[in-house]
Parts: C-alpha cells; sequence; structure tokens
C-alpha cells in the first residue's frame, strides 16, 4: 500500500513533464496507478473478505517513521478501506480516462491539472487505508488542499477562485477541528493507531468533546448543514472533478470517517441525534434546492447534498443492519451520481451549455447518452432492478426495524429519509427532463455528438450501477464484513455478525410499500413542477448558510483592515509604547495574583552601594532632561562607571574589568558618531507627550522592582551554579569560574554571543561603507609609512624632525594634532598589547580573559587612531577586521568540533602541563583556544566600528570637503567646541546663534 | 532570598528613565535609552545573584561563600552584546542622518500607507452564474486585485520607497527652517 501511495507521487510529479508531448493522452499515464490499487484490492479479496467459509483477515503495513513520537506509516486494508479503495481507485481510474476526451490540448495548464488531480487519487486512497489517526488527518488535509486546486483550475475566472477558497476555508475549518478532536481521542485511548483506538473506544466527558470535534470535520467534509453550501460552490471546478471529489471521493471521506469510528463511538452521547437530525435536514434542504437550480451540475450538487445527508443518517445510526445499508448506499451513489456528473459533462461538452432551460430534444439526439443517464437516475431514485433500489429498500428496513423496536430515533430518520426519497425522486425526474426532452415551444438545441469513446466511463460506471441489483446477494457477502462490529439495535452492547442481507427481492414487506408511496408522491411532485416552483418562489428565504459565510468573511476582513489601521502607526515610539503595556498589562496581572509576598528586603549591602546607586540615579535622570547629545551621552556613561563600582563590590572583577573597558569603547564610539551630528538634541518635535512617556517609565520601572522581589523570593531550588565552582576546577581546570563558565560550561552560550558580535560589527560595516566594505586602507606597512607621510603633506615635513612619535601624525592638520598625545600611545601602546595578552592567558585563573582582553586591544586601537587619525589605524592594524571576525569564529567551531574526532561531547576539553623550562611550568587548558577566538572576535568589532564610524566617516568628510558641499561645516566642528557648548548649555540658556548649526 | 534596596531602586531608576528616552523621536536618545535598560537588566542580573560574597575563584576546595557565578558569566556576555548592538545603533543613526539628515523617527511612510488604504477582500463566490466550462475566461478585471497589491504597483511606479520617504523627510526639516540642516 505504501508502495502504491508512492507511486501516486512519483506519477503526479511526471505528469507535467509528459503533457506537452502526450497531450490529453497523458491522462491514460495519470490513471495507472488508480487502476493499480484498484487491481490489487480485488486481487486481495478473498484475503480480506474471507472465502469458502474462512474468516477474512486484514492486510497491515506499518512503517517507522518518527519513532521518538511513536508515529508510524501504519496502513490496513480491511472490508470498510476495500470497498473504498474499490471506489476512489475504480471510479478515480474512469474519471482520468474520460479527461482524454473531456479536455482538448490547448486546456490551459493542462499538465498540472493532471498532475494535482492524480495526487488527489493518491491522497484519498492513503485517507482511506491509513491506519493512524495523524496519517489519516495528513492524508485527510492533501485532499482539501489538492481540491482546492481543483476547484480553482480556472485561475483566471472570479467564480472559481472565489469557490476554491470557500471550499478550502470551510473543510480546513472542520479539518483542525478534528485535528484537535483526533490528539483529544489518542490521548485518551492511549494510542493513535486507528484500529486500536476503536477497539479501546474510551469514554466519558473529554471523549464526548473529542468525538464531537471530530464530527465536525467529518460534517464539513461531506457537505452536511450547516457547512453545505461549500458544495454547490465547488462546481465552479471542471465537471470531472465534480465527478470524482464531488460524487464518488472527497465528500465521502466524512461518511468514511463516521462509517469507521461508529463501531467504536456510536453510544457516545449526541452522537446519534446529532447525525440523524442532521442529516435529515440537509437531505431535505438539498433535496428541495435541487428542484429549484436550473444549471443541470447545480442539480446534481445539490442532489449529492442531499445524499449526504442521507448517507450521514443512516451510517451514523449506529446499528450493524443500518451500517450494511450505509455502505451499500454509499457504492450505489459513487456509481450513479459520479455517471451523472459524467453525462452533465458531456452535454456540456457537446452543447455549451448544461442549463436545462436552453437544452431540448436531446435525447432524440443522443439516445445512448439518455440512455446511460436514465440508468443512473433510476438507482439515484431509488427503482428496481438497480443497485439504488437495494440500498434504498436496506436503508428503510433497517430504520424501520429499529423504529419497530422502540427507537425513537428510527422513526425520525424513516419519516425524514422518506419525505427526502420523494425529493429524490422528484429531482431525478427532473433532471432527465432537463437534460432530454424535447420541450414545447423550443427548437431543439444544436450539438455536436461526441465520439463513442467519450461515453465508455459513465456507461460502465451505469452498468455496475444495474448489474449489482440483481447480483446483490454477492454484494451482501462483500459489505457485510465490513459492518460488523455494531450491535443488531440501538443501545445493545452485544455485537452482532450477521443480520439482514441485501437483495433484489424481499417479498412485500412494508419498506416495499414505503418505496412505492415516495416514488408516487415523488413524481406528484415532478408532474406539479409548475406548482412547485411557485410555491419555491413565495418561501425564498433570507438568510442562507452563504450569506452566513460571506459575512463572516467580510467581517474578518474588516477587522482586520481596522485593526491594522489602528496598529500600524508606523511609528516606533507606539509600537515599543504597546509592546510595554502588553507588558504591564500581563506581567502586572499576574502580579496581582501573589499571595505570598517575600520578607527578605534589606535596605543596603553597604554605603558603597547606597551612595554609587545614588549617584547613577541621578545620572539617569539628568541624562532625561539633557538638551545637548554629548551632555546626555556622558551622563549614561556616568551609570556605566557606576555599574563597574556595583560589579566590583559585589564580588564580580571580570565583570567590573570588562564593564569599565566596554563603557571607554561605548563612549568613544558614540562621539565618533556624534561629531557629525548637532550638538542640540532634536527639539522639533521630539519631546512630545512627555508627561505619558514619563508615567508609563516609571510604571514599568515599578513593575520590575516589583518582579525582582517576588521572583527573588520564589526561588526554592538550588541553584545550578551551586555545582559550577567543583565542575570548573575539576572538569575545566581552571580556577576563575565565570571565565570557565564562558569559555567551557557554557561554552555554546559564548558561541552564540560570537554570532551576534560578528553579526553586528558587519551591520556597522555595511551601514557606513555606501559602496564597499573597503577597509582595504592604503598600503601603509612600516616600510612605506615616510613616503605616505610626505604623500599627505599637510604639515610641511621638517627634514631634520626625528620626532616623528607616530608615523601618520604628519598627516594630520596642525590644528588637530597633540604631541603630548602622540608621545603617550606611542610609549604605551605596546604595553596595552602585552597587557591584552597576559589577560587572555591568565583569564582561565585570574579575572580576564578573552573579552577583556580584546577590549584591550581594542582601546590600544583607539588611543591610536584617536592621536594620529585613520592612516594611524591603518597601519596599527593591517588586517582586514573581517578577517579577525572569521578567524576568531573558525577558532571556537574548531575548539568545539575537535573534540568529536576523539569521541567526546563537543566543546568538551582537556590539558595538558607543558614545561617551559627557564620560564617554568604552565598548564595549557585547551579552552584557552576558544578564548582566543574570542579574543579575536572582540578585537575584530571594536575595529570594525573604529574603521566605520572612525576612519571611514572621516573620510566621507573630507570626500564632501573636497567637493566643497559644505553641508556639514557646523556638525563638524570638533569635539572639543561641542563638549564646550554642552558646557555652556548646562550653564545657561543657550540662544540660536551659539548652536553650531546657526553657522549653516 | 534577600534583596537590597540600594541595589533595587537604582534598577527601577534606570529602567524607568531607559523607556522614557526609548519612547523619544531623537534616535540617539532611543540609543542612550536602550543603554540605561541594558545597565538596569545587569544590576537585576546581579541582583540575581545574591548577596556579595568574594569573586568566584576557586582553589579547588575552600568552602567560603563565592559570589554566583552563573549570572555573571550571563551579564559578561550581556555586557559585551550591548556595546555590539549599541554599535550598530550608532551606524544606523549616522546613515540616517547621511542620507536624509534627520535624527528624528519620522512615521513610516510604508506603514502609515497601509493603514490607510482598504483592506483587502476576500473573494466570495456571489453573482457567479456559468451554465458552462467551455467559456471563454473572464477579462482579468483590475478591481478584483488586491488592492494592497495594487497601492504597491503604484509605489513601484515612481520612486522607491526608500527615496521618496528620505524625500519627504528632507523636504519637512527644509520647511521647518531654524533646526533643520538647510540644503
Amino acid at each position: 500500500m505504501l508502495f502504491l501511495l508512492a507511486a501516486f507521487g512519483i506519477v503526479a510529479l511526471l505528469l507535467p513533464a509528459l503533457t506537452p508531448r502526450l497531450g490529453t493522452k497523458v491522462f491514460v499515464v495519470a490513471a495507472l496507478p488508480a487502476i493499480a490499487v484498484t487491481v490489487y484490492a480485488a486481487v486481495l479479496s478473498p484475503t480480506v473478505l474471507g472465502s469458502g467459509g474462512r474468516s477474512g483477515r486484514d492486510v497491515v503495513e506499518s512503517v517507522p517513521w518518527i519513532p521518538q513520537l511513536d508515529l508510524t506509516l501504519d496502513t490496513r486494508l480491511d472490508p470498510l478501506s476495500w470497498l473504498m479503495t474499490l471506489i476512489v481507485g475504480g471510479v478515480g481510474a474512469l474519471v482520468l480516462l474520460y479527461c482524454v476526451r473531456y479536455f482538448t490540448r490547448d486546456e490551459a495548464a493542462l499538465g498540472r491539472f493532471a498532475a494535482i488531480l492524480t495526487a488527489f487519487a493518491g491522497s484519498m486512497y492513503g485517507l482511506v487505508v491509513a491506519d493512524d489517526v495523524y496519517l489519516l488527518f495528513i492524508f485527510w488535509e492533501l485532499t482539501t488542499v489538492f481540491s482546492y486546486l481543483l476547484i480553482g483550475h480556472y485561475t483566471r475566472r472570479r467564480a472559481s477562485r472565489a469557490s476554491a477558497l470557500q471550499a478550502l476555508l470551510v473543510t480546513t475549518l472542520g479539518g483542525l477541528a478534528m485535528l484537535v478532536g483526533l490528539v483529544l481521542l489518542s490521548q485518551q485511548a492511549g494510542t493513535s493507531n486507528l484500529t486500536e483506538l476503536i477497539a479501546a473506544a474510551p469514554s466519558g466527558p473529554i471523549v464526548t468533546t473529542a468525538v464531537a470535534l471530530v464530527l465536525v470535520g467529518a460534517i464539513t467534509k461531506s457537505a452536511i448543514l450547516p457547512f453545505h453550501f461549500w458544495l454547490p460552490g465547488a462546481m465552479a471546478a471542471p465537471t470531472p472533478v465534480s465527478a470524482y471529489l464531488h460524487a464518488a471521493a472527497m465528500v465521502k471521506a466524512g461518511i468514511y470517517l463516521v462509517a469507521r469510528l461508529a463501531p467504536g463511538f456510536a453510544d457516545t452521547p449526541g452522537w446519534r441525534e446529532s447525525l440523524v437530525l442532521l442529516g435529515v435536514v440537509t437531505m431535505l434542504v438539498g433535496g428541495w434546492r435541487a428542484l429549484r437550480e436550473t444549471d443541470l451540475k447545480l442539480v446534481l450538487a445539490n442532489g449529492t447534498v442531499g445524499q449526504l445527508g442521507f448517507l450521514i443518517t443512516v451510517v451514523g445510526f449506529g446499528t450493524r443492519d443500518a451500517a450494511l445499508a450505509g455502505l451499500a448506499l454509499l457504492l450505489a451513489h459513487a456509481l450513479f451520481k459520479s455517471t451523472l456528473f459524467l453525462v452533465v459533462g458531456i452535454i456540456d461538452h457537446d452543447a455549451g451549455t448544461r442549463d436545462l432551460r436552453r437544452l431540448s430534444g436531446l435525447g432524440r439526439r443522443s439516445p445512448v447518452l439518455a440512455g446511460i443517464a436514465v440508468l443512473a437516475a433510476l438507482s439515484m431514485a431509488g427503482l428496481p432492478p438497480t443497485f439504488g433500489f437495494v440500498a434504498k429498500e436496506a436503508v428503510l428496513t433497517a430504520f424501520l426495524d429499529a423504529g419497530l423496536d422502540g427507537e425513537i430515533w428510527g422513526w425520525v430518520a424513516l419519516f425524514g429519509v422518506g419525505l427526502g426519497s420523494i425529493l429524490t425522486v422528484a429531482y431525478a425526474a427532473r433532471f432527465v427532463w432537463g437534460a432530454f426532452a424535447r420541450k414545447p415551444g423550443m427548437a431543439d438545441t444544436e450539438v455536436e455528438l461526441a465520439e463513442p469513446a467519450f461515453l465508455a466511463s459513465p456507461a460502465i460506471l451505469a452498468m455496475i450501477g444495474l448489474l449489482l441489483g440483481p447480483l446483490a446477494s454477492l454484494v451482501d457477502g462483500m459489505l457485510a464484513p465490513a459492518a460488523t462490529g455494531l450491535p443488531a439495535a440501538v443501545g445493545e452492547d452485544e455485537i452482532v455478525a450477521t443480520g439482514a442481507h441485501l437483495a433484489l427481492w424481499h417479498g412485500l414487506e412494508p419498506a416495499l410499500g414505503i418505496s412505492a408511496v415516495t416514488l408516487a408522491a415523488g413524481i406528484g411532485l415532478f408532474l406539479t413542477r409548475d406548482a412547485v416552483a411557485r410555491l419555491q418562489q413565495a418561501l425564498t428565504v433570507e438568510f442562507s448558510a452563504a450569506a452566513g459565510y460571506r459575512h463572516t468573511l467580510h467581517a474578518v476582513d474588516r477587522s482586520a483592515a481596522r485593526t491594522t489601521a489602528f496598529i500600524q502607526r508606523g511609528s516606533l515610539p507606539s509600537y515599543l509604547g504597546i509592546i510595554l503595556l502588553v507588558l504591564l498589562g500581563t506581567a502586572g496581572t499576574a502580579l496581582a495574583f501573589v499571595r505570598d509576598w517575600p520578607d527578605g528586603v534589606l535596605p543596603f549591602d553597604s554605603l558603597t552601594q547606597v551612595i554609587v546607586g545614588v549617584v547613577m540615579s541621578v545620572a539617569a535622570i539628568a541624562a532625561t532632561v539633557a538638551a545637548k547629545r554629548f551632555q546626555a551621552v556622558v551622563l549614561v556613561g556616568v551609570t556605566g562607571f557606576g555599574m563597574v563600582v556595583l560589579f566590583a563590590q559585589q564580588g564580580a572583577p571580570d565583570l567590573a574589568l570588562t564593564q569599565a573597558l566596554v563603557e571607554l569603547v561605548t563612549l568613544v564610539a558614540f562621539v565618533l558618531v556624534l561629531r557629525r551630528l548637532p550638538a542640540r538634541l532634536g527639539t522639533k518635535n521630539g519631546s512630545s507627550f512627555r508627561i505619558g512617556r514619563a508615567l508609563l517609565g516609571i510604571a514599568v520601572g515599578t513593575l520590575m522592582a516589583v518582579v525582582v522581589v517576588v521572583a527573588l523570593g520564589a526561588r526554592i531550588a538550588e541553584p545550578i551554579s551551586v555545582e559550577f565552582p567543583d565542575l570548573a576546577y575539576e572538569l575545566g581546570h581552571g580556577a576563575n569560574v565565570v571565565n570557565v563558565t564562558l569559555v567551557d560550561l557554557r561554552g555554546w552560550d559564548t558561541m552564540g554571543e560570537l554570532s551576534v558580535l560578528i553579526a553586528a560589527a558587519t551591520g556597522v560595516a555595511s551601514l557606513v561603507f555606501l559602496s564597499s566594505r573597503s577597509d582595504r586602507m592604503p598600503d601603509f606597512a612600516r616600510r612605506s609609512g615616510r613616503g605616505l607621510a610626505k604623500s599627505h603633506p599637510q604639515q610641511p615635513i621638517d627634514e631634520g624632525d626625528r620626532g616623528a612619535w607616530l608615523l601618520a601624525g604628519r598627516t594630520l592638520a596642525p590644528r588637530n594634532r597633540s604631541i603630548l598625545l602622540e608621545v603617550v600611545v606611542r610609549l604605551v601602546f605596546h604595553a596595552l598589547i602585552v597587557v591584552s595578552l597576559y589577560l587572555l592567558l591568565v583569564g582561565h585563573n585570574a579575572p580576564g580573559g578573552g573579552f577583556a582582553g580584546g577590549l584591550v586591544v581594542g582601546l590600544a586601537l583607539v588611543a591610536r587612531y584617536l592621536a594620529a587619525g585613520r592612516l594611524e589605524l591603518a597601519a596599527a592594524a593591517p588586517v582586514h577586521a573581517g578577517a579577525l571576525l572569521g578567524s576568531g569564529l573558525v577558532f571556537a567551531t574548531l575548539t568545539a568540533l575537535v573534540p568529536l574526532f576523539f569521541g567526546v561531547d563537543a566543546l568538551t576539553s582537556t590539558w595538558f602541563d607543558l614545561d617551559l623550562g627557564w620560564f617554568g611550568k604552565i598548564t595549557f587548558v585547551t579552552s584557552t583556544l576558544f578564548d582566543v577566538g574570542v579574543y579575536l572576535v572582540v578585537i575584530g568589532l571594536v575595529l570594525d566600528v573604529l574603521r566605520s564610524l572612525g576612519a571611514e566617516v572621516d573620510r566621507q568628510q573630507e570626500e564632501d570637503e573636497r567637493n566643497g558641499e559644505n553641508v556639514d561645516s557646523g556638525a563638524q566642528s570638533d569635539v572639543r567646541g561641542d563638549i564646550e557648548a554642552a558646557e555652556d548649555a548646562s550653564g545657561g540658556v543657550p540662544t540660536e546663534s551659539t548652536e553650531p548649526e546657526a553657522a549653516r | 532570598m534577600t534583596v537590597s534596596l540600594a541595589l533595587l531602586i537604582p534598577m527601577a531608576v534606570l529602567y524607568a528613565c531607559g523607556v522614557y528616552l526609548l519612547l523619544e523621536k531623537s534616535m540617539t536618545r532611543v540609543i542612550l535609552g536602550f543603554l540605561l535598560i541594558g545597565n538596569a537588566t545587569n544590576i537585576l542580573l546581579l541582583i540575581t545573584a545574591g548577596r556579595p560574597g568574594s569573586a568566584p575563584i576557586t582553589d579547588g576546595g575552600s568552602e567560603e561563600p563565592y559570589s554566583d557565578p552563573l549570572p555573571q558569566a550571563l551579564i559578561l556576555t550581556a555586557i559585551v552584546i550591548t556595546f555590539a548592538v549599541s554599535a550598530f545603533l550608532m551606524a544606523l543613526v549616522y546613515r540616517s542622518w547621511k542620507l536624509a539628515r534627520e535624527d528624528q523617527l519620522e512615521p513610516d511612510a510604508e506603514d502609515l500607507a497601509i493603514s490607510t488604504r482598504a483592506g483587502a477582500r476576500a473573494e466570495t463566490p456571489e453573482g457567479a452564474d456559468e451554465d458552462t466550462d467551455f467559456q471563454s475566461d473572464d477579462p482579468l478585471d483590475s478591481s478584483d486585485l488586491d488592492p494592497v497589491l495594487q497601492g504597491a504597483g503604484r509605489q513601484d511606479e515612481g520612486r522607491s520607497a526608500t527615496e521618496s520617504a528620505a524625500q519627504a523627510d528632507a523636504d519637512a526639516s527644509a520647511e521647518s527652517g531654524a533646526e533643520g540642516p538647510k540644503p
């Protein structure tokens, strides 16, 4: 079975490629898998159904799929699946062969259509043989998706697209409900295997809910009220699709599921009541509407809705005889309804219309076609000797017996299907009359008669429907095994193997009388069709389910548009504000339910804390009202340096060290950017909603404080980090627990962080370097330095001047140069590099490590750049920042991966004792190499920031000046000037004239 | 666990000031708010480490109370990432200034355009009465198209969205006179 399923998929994939060569003959290839499953099922008939007194056994295949989730590809061919496979495969093959004549070679997207129809047939086959609820659900949804694509085949027609969407939305809604139901059921039963689940047949309130949800899925798929409206809409599909999906296959999926579950769940509260009621009402509504339609296809579609209601009533009833009758009816319906659809397709093909008001005299022109249609219609109306009659008799008998047993729902069902059958007879007659009769006052419709081969598929189906009637006892033996598992009467527990039999002639029984009455009444209804039409006109109902769908859809559209308009303000502050309000709402609500407030609050740990805390708070508040950029930046920096003290005081030397270094680098980066911006912070319209923002800020701050108190008070478990010191010492072989945590114990976190750093560094570079990441500075090696200095004669070169402390110093304008700074930088640069290496190497055992070391190198580079400009930076770091970032990541990754080759987990470290002779012994831990990676990435990050925000911004500025676009003259005034301006501002009210911008 | 108010209150103040700045329209202030919130969060992590202890540098056996190393490792990561992200934000500010001479967060033109457009309408099958499969296709009616897509189409005809937004910003700042740079 799994092999056949794969065959459907492979053939479907090949079809589009074959179509240009084969034209419409491609459908012959498409039919092959469907023929194969039919033959396969037929060959297995003796095994599955039993033969010669031996009872049958199911054919089971099972392939593990996701063992961790207990998911298996379980398939099972039991008598019910066997019947469904024959219908799905047989009708599918005939419909596909019919397509050869139906379409023409120049049909748009023919290959796609053939592929999807084949894939649909495969999904349908999978659905009926799946023996796992999740597998079943997957095929169920696949049929939904393929049906969407098939209904929407005419992509250029609005009706086609809209109907496809409608069918998709309705059936997916049901499918989702069903999924929830299936999950609940499999949880309750403890298995997702369908057979085991039905055998377990759990019960209880949860199971009742679950079964109800599954039934929602079934009735949406099978177009039962109130979800019936998608099926007439789906008639926008090409007629072969209607013949297959909407008569034989997909709409039967819901019926199949109900039949499948009935042995286990028919006694679930609400099952019988809801299915019988909905089924009967659907049968009446469908039949009534079918009498009103003028498009033959819509007559059939509404008739199908009615028949599906009929089927669900019978199959859902839950007795053995009703189940047998339901299966017979299922088979009969598949045969006659697909025949009739195919006949309509031929009429449409030949006459160019399906409107019964425009068709006349077709029966005389095409008697064979008319004969086929009459046979199918007889079966639909339930007249002997067709199989439809056999099925209907069995249904009526089953309901009558149940009613006589005292089951009230038996009478309801009998009465309902009796009324429905009257309507069925009437619209069957109306269909034949409408399609083939010569109508008074109308000329015969012009038709181009089809070639005989076109009639083959409907003819075969109609003949089967006719032949099965006399062969009813044979069919009985085939269907009866599928109907076992249900009690003989409602409410009984005992499962019976046998009961009523299918037969063409049961004798003069009450059911025959009911049949005769419905037949007479139905013909009467047809003969008085003009009066009926007037009555229908008068009884037009304002509300319909389709209108409900339309209103729902438009309401969703409208509310989506309104929500978007309301939310999508385009303003970052309002987006952030909404996020913060949600935070306040959710976390605040949670806090409102906190009952035991912790009491572990003490004023302070030390006086230092208090002083630093006050300074930080004041600085933060001052930063919010600062009018000048640099003022605000420095104030925020104060809070950062406050953090340094807090860290140190709390027993975190690594943090204090890193925070101090980062704070310096951040300050430098800020200054580098802000020198290009006006000194004053935006006053144009920047500070709006001050009070609202302040209130929100205070609320968030308070909330966070309370969250911290509550969260800490709620802590009950020992922190996992209690183990960390021992782990660090024994596994990581390092004394500095924080560093070992970073490079070893939680090395994956650091890997992630390195990726973030690289992404950010690359982002900075790509934002600033406009054309390419040209951090290729002029070749500025030490040897050529003097030459370069000569080529940048901003300062006349004094040949006797040997006091060039930094090579590129002379490239700066004299007013920007500080010899003192150059001297200091020259003296400390190498010392800083040594310090950084020291920090890197001792980090494992003492405060330091890759982060701190890398930042020290970064600061050394900052110093070189600030002292002598961008060319000096190129001389100090003659490498690409990208190369540093990349090699750092390579180092870290290799350290992570190499242990895998030794059969241990990634990032596992080991150590070697190295005897360095004169220098003494050192212990080298491999995770130090990881730290080297961190070191390189951090250097790369700082270098990228300097190159981008420093050197490249300088270069762009110089370029602007050369181009004479003096637009930046205000903003470019050097840092010192801005800081003075900031100080002025804090001293007194600045006037416009002191603004650098005013110079422009 | 006990909480020191001397840490808790500055944390709350930093959060409050950070949020206040974050909701500003000036991008520089947004970055500053981001930094303050970063610092506040680091204090939060620090508080979870408990009372002050000695530095978590072990000698393999001593039982003296270390301060919790795990929050410290998290904070160390956070410090460096905050730097990287704020560098990125600064580059954004510079870029915005370079392109539009603007340090203000102006409402996003595309976002606003979406909100003012009529919402898309899903098609429903009403009014479709064909009585045959064998008809010519409907002419492609532009009213069938998603209005949002149509709007996007119009945008594309002119300048690209970014260009037009930048231009609009430049126009606005030119009109505002005193503060904005004169082109």
